[in-house]
């Protein structure tokens, strides 16, 4: 086994890499709560739901469907993104000029009851998902085995997290977005459908999540409690990125994934909770967030 | 003069109940609604939305079965050495989470309310899944045994009636008035050369310090401390009561406690025990559609409207 400074270099390495994934989820996570706040100024608590429910989506369609991982990578998205899309129409909007902290309520409360009805459905303890043929097996590195499906997850986060970084800061539709963050009432004068951009927006971010489901399937147990678990680390991993910028919040993610690694591996009895530690010292030294601009 | 009436009759409601209902489940009324007029301190009269007052009433619960189990200490000394170990935990979490507005506070109570379940999923002294049980409830002065389910009773309405009096007596007091104005206008409060801080900070206090005076007290009643009590989903709950009760109103949430607790009561018997969280979620989702006054908000609307 190779130590060096008795450090164990194929744990350490094995904790960074299980880091590296956790991070590439918080990643995705908090970047769909990003999308969403930037122009609805709301916080999604069902984020953490839509997720589970597309790791579940994808389990039943496998099941009762044949759908495989490929198509499901594709249709779960797009189904979630569409559930997004009603919830948003239908029971945020009428609430958009109320106090913000209502449509916080009105997601925790749809998140109690997907969650609720999930677990009704299967129980609590968790279901599991093949990985797909083609990601079977591993690389040998020289200083730890990698399965292609953990390489898999992380390539494809940076991947799609870049290009909806790219999506927002270069193209036109990215342009909308940034202007409704900045001052929706001017754009809605321009003649730009406003609202029906608010609705895209936030199915879109809600499809992140479903598409982190799906990648999440194979990796972790499907449960309904999957995604609260997550969600409220995503919560502090907000906090300490601030949400003044999309590059932000990938960074944080990823980054306090493999603070979360390392931790695991010096002292595991904090891993659970380092990221909370870490909120603490950020809202200590620099209350606004890493990222953020707001005072 | 109005609300003195209402709540001398509420008074008398609640020293005869125990006569007709079971005096456990009202106890848990009464831990509920303390739990709850306390939250609402903070989101009805300061405009902050905590999402981890559990923390604060499983602290409570936790200290007091604690001292219970390992010392000799008297119930009264438990409990009041609980609510300040909750008070203590509110001054800290309340410094950092009054750094931060709005929905940001609210992400930062729960993610500081997380942690604490965390500390106490993995601290050697609470029998971690199994929690605290057969807290022995002693005798209260080392005089009155608690243990009878009616002596109880009427110590927990001793505490819940000190502990309203006192939110009471904040809500109309100047730093009540002062909080009403940073609810209102923030930085209006500010120009007025007030500290808000300091006061959002203070209210935080008071918030925290009698949630866990509302757990000490579960404990008691319950003989029973556990993780339940610091779960994301009681932070929830003492929201959920406050809302379907009336957020800002006196007497929201003691309606919204009792509620909620009954309703939980009444389907826990049943088979729909399974589909809770599910209705919970419903109350939730259509209180805040339709009915964001609450029980008590809607009232004051009809007897403005029709008297």
């Amino acid at each position: 086994m190779a130590t060096l400074f008795d450090i164990n270099l194929f744990a350490l390495f094995g904790q960074l890499l299980v880091g590296l994934i956790n991070g590439s989820f918080y990643a995705l996570l908090s970047l769909g709560l990003a999308i969403i706040f930037g122009l609805l100024k709301i916080i999604n608590f069902a984020q953490g739901a839509m997720y589970m429910l597309g790791a579940f989506i994808a389990l039943l369609a496998l099941k009762y469907m044949g759908i495989n991982y490929w198509f499901a990578l594709i249709l779960v998205p797009l189904t979630v993104g569409l559930i997004g899309i009603l919830m948003e129409r239908f029971l945020i909007r009428p609430i958009a000029n109320e106090d913000h902290l209502y449509s916080l309520l009105l997601t925790f409360g749809l998140a109690l009851i997907i969650q609720g009805v999930f677990t009704h459905a299967f129980g609590s303890s968790g279901l599991s998902y093949p990985v797909p043929e083609a990601l079977k097996g591993g690389t040998k590195l020289p200083f730890m085995y990698l399965p292609n499906y953990r390489a898999w997850i992380i390539i494809v986060s940076v991947f799609v997290c870049a290009g909806t970084w790219w999506m927002i800061e270069k193209t036109k539709l990215g342009a909308y977005l940034r202007a409704g963050t900045e001052n929706p009432q001017l754009m809605q004068a321009f003649g730009i459908n406003v609202p029906l951009i608010v609705t895209l927006t936030f199915g879109f971010g809600v499809a992140l999540a479903g598409f982190a489901g799906v990648m999440a399937a194979p990796i972790y147990s499907v449960s309904p409690d999957m995604g609260s678990n997550i969600l409220i680390a995503v919560f502090a991993i907000v906090v300490i990125g601030g949400m003044g910028s999309i590059g932000g919040a990938i960074i944080t993610g990823l980054g306090m994934g493999v603070v979360e690694g390392l931790t695991k591996y010096f002292y595991p009895e904090a891993s659970n909770t380092v990221i909370f530690l870490v909120m603490v010292i950020v809202l200590l030294l620099k209350p606004a967030g890493l990222f953020g601009k707001e005072a | 003069m109005n609300n003195m009436k209402l709540n001398l009759f509420l008074l008398a409601l609640a020293l005869l109940a125990p006569t007709v209902l079971y005096p456990v489940f009202l106890a848990k009324v009464l831990c509920f609604a303390l739990f709850a007029c306390a939250f609402n301190l903070l989101l009805g009269f300061a405009g902050l939305l905590s999402f981890g007052h559990a923390a604060f009433l499983g602290t409570g619960g936790y200290v007091t079965g604690y001292l219970m189990i390992n010392s000799g200490l008297t119930p009264e000394i438990a409990i009041i050495l609980g609510t300040l170990a909750g008070g203590l935990l509110g001054a800290i979490f309340g410094k950092l989470a009054v750094k931060r507005e709005g929905i940001y506070f609210a992400m930062v109570t729960l993610a500081l309310a997380q942690l604490v379940f965390f500390f106490y999923l993995q601290a050697p002294f609470t029998n971690g899944e199994d929690g605290l049980q057969g807290v022995p409830r002693g005798a209260l002065f080392g005089l009155i045994d608690l243990s009878n389910n009616m002596v109880m009773y009427y110590f927990v309405l001793t505490i819940f009636v000190a502990g309203y009096w006192l939110i009471n007596r904040t809500v109309h007091s100047p730093f009540g008035q002062v909080l009403k104005a940073i609810r209102e206008n923030e930085d209006r409060a500010t120009s007025l050369g007030y500290d808000v801080n300091q006061y959002k900070w203070l209210a935080f206090v008071i918030s925290a310090a009698l949630a866990a005076l509302a757990g000490s007290t579960k404990t008691l009643v319950f003989e029973l401390a556990s993780l339940t009590d610091v779960h994301w989903h009681m932070s929830g709950e003492v929201i959920l009561m406050t809302l379907v009760g009336g957020v800002g109103t006196i007497f929201g949430p003691l309606l919204g406690a009792g509620f909620i607790v009954t309703m939980q009561n009444y389907l826990s018997g049943g088979e729909m025990g399974n589909y809770i969280h599910i209705i919970m979620g419903a109350v939730f989702v259509i209180c805040v559609l339709s009915f964001r006054s609450g029980i008590v908000g809607q009232l004051m609307k009809f007897k403005r409207n029709n008297f």
